[in-house]
């Protein structure tokens, strides 16, 4: 079972495609442009299609998505931990 | 490989002027919003008439009432439009959206309601939308080359599986009609930030390049002089934020996937206007789904490829919406409204290509006929974009 996938291997964040990921749950993701697989353990629960941190990230670190810039953290994140709008925005309005 | 190439043909209705519509509708159609009780009447009188009510069309001026006529006049020009029945509350302005329709070839006919009231003017167009009815209820459907089929496309209620999906799904479709010469439509301005970058290094030469980004600039500009926060919740909406969309560069990352990995942007139209040679064209709009299909609908396009993620339920009433998904949970709870389930490209088992293959063989069998999931359920929005207020 494929529990999250990103798209370029330089991603900090993918994305969660199945329902039920609970702290603890070992995940394995697709990388999805390189058709090749990595193992993530998620440290919180996080519901289908939200996005699990793949490094830990500081305040004011580019987020990473699609191999591009998509946001800045706000609050610190570990790998594993549930990445969303309490600890990244949007750096254009 | 593909299951369609430049042989591949479609049974559609060839109009007057030879464009090529896959619905035969014959539409009672408002100048203003003085005119809908009217032409729901006719079209309760007259079955197989469609009446498209709307709330506005009053003191609306400069751009945004040349929008207005331009809307109304593209959506009774769309080739999935058969005849047309216009109502308005005075000759004048009726007439001008008569004309406009006339340049078509298709029978079109207006009625004012000043100097009648509404029971004689739901009289005389009752006739007049008897006639089309009949008259329409002959047309037949002829064998049509593919390139003949102008597609649209726009996401809505996105989540995270649009982007990794479904939006691909589309773009491999493009990638996949784009060489065959077909007319082809995106959008979404304020939804490509954050990735207008991207879509500034498809397009096909400099000319284009800096029409699109004037356009972008000119919505940048407006959402800077109105907003009061950085817009979340409205854009990125509650809808995708609940489904995990955090920002609105990671929107626009995942929106830009509709383009496919091989068109280029051909062209750039404004609001409604139409496109003037095959290829894929980026038309300013707004991110409000009915509005935009609307649009699409006036610029003349005849099919509309939707991507969802968390589940936009909205049709248009001029043109099929077909929705396909890549989110189980919402093809579970939501079956009903689902056309094409991709969501076997989010754990692996189907092919970026198969999907597209997928969703190309649903567009084919909704231009022969097929009733898409919003057609069955009866949504047949039709949103008018308004630029300000009216005087």
């Amino acid at each position: 079972m494929i529990h999250f996938v990103l798209h370029d291997a330089k991603d900090t964040v993918a994305v969660v495609v199945v329902e039920g990921v609970t702290a603890g749950t070992k995940m394995t993701g697709w990388i999805m442009d390189e058709d090749r697989m990595i193992d993530v353990a998620a440290k919180q629960d996080i519901p289908i299609g939200h996005k699990v941190a793949l490094k830990d990230m500081a305040i004011g670190d580019t987020v990473v998505k699609y191999g591009i810039d998509m946001g800045k953290v706000v609050a610190a994140i570990s790998a594993g931990q549930h990445a969303h709008v309490h600890n990244i925005k949007t750096k254009r309005w | 490989m593909s299951i369609i190439d430049k042989d591949t043909t479609f049974l559609g209705y060839r109009r007057e002027n030879g464009r090529v519509g896959i619905r035969n509708h014959v539409i009672i159609l408002p100048l203003d919003d003085l005119s809908n009780a009217a032409a729901e009447a006719v079209a309760h009188n007259i079955k197989g008439a469609m009446a498209i009510p709307h709330p506005y069309g009053r003191l609306q001026f400069g751009a945004d009432l040349d929008l207005h006529f331009r809307t109304l006049i593209g959506a009774g020009c769309n080739p999935n439009v058969a005849a047309v029945v216009v109502i308005g509350i005075e000759d004048g302005w009726t007439q001008k959206v008569v004309d406009g329709i006339k340049t078509t070839g298709k029978p079109v006919v207006g009625f004012g309601i000043e100097l009648h009231g509404d029971h004689d003017t739901i009289l005389r167009a009752s006739k007049a939308a008897k006639e089309f009815v009949q008259v329409a209820s002959e047309k037949q459907r002829e064998e049509c080359p593919i390139s003949e089929l102008w597609v649209s496309t726009k996401c809505g209620e996105s989540d995270t599986t649009s982007g990794c999906g479904a939006n691909p799904a589309v773009g491999n479709a493009f990638d996949k009609l784009h060489p065959l010469g077909n007319y082809l439509c995106f959008g979404e301005t304020t939804e490509l930030t954050g990735g207008e970058h991207i879509v500034a290094a498809r397009c096909a030469n400099d000319e284009v390049r800096q029409k699109f980004m004037h356009m972008f600039d000119r919505y940048q500009e407006v959402i800077n002089r109105h907003k009061t926060s950085d817009l979340a919740d409205s854009q990125p909406t509650k809808g995708n934020i609940a489904g995990g969309l955090t920002t609105i560069e990671e929107k626009a990352l995942g929106n830009i996937q509709k383009i496919g990995k091989v068109c280029t942007v051909d062209g750039v139209i404004d609001k409604a206007e139409m496109p003037t040679h095959p290829g894929l064209w980026f038309m300013d709009s707004s991110s409000a789904a009915a509005e935009m299909v609307t649009l699409c609908a006036a610029s003349g396009y005849a099919v509309h490829l939707f991507p969802t993620g968390q589940g936009n339920v909205i049709g248009n009433a001029i043109v099929p919406v077909i929705k396909l998904c890549a989110n189980p949970r919402t093809v579970r709870t939501m079956s009903e409204h689902v056309d094409v389930d991709v969501t076997g490209l989010l754990q692996r088992e189907i092919t970026l290509d198969q999907a597209g293959d997928k969703l190309l063989e649903c567009m084919l069998r909704t231009a022969n006929g097929r009733l898409t999931a919003a057609e069955a359920l009866g949504h047949r929005e039709f949103v008018l974009t308004r630029l300000y207020e009216s005087a």
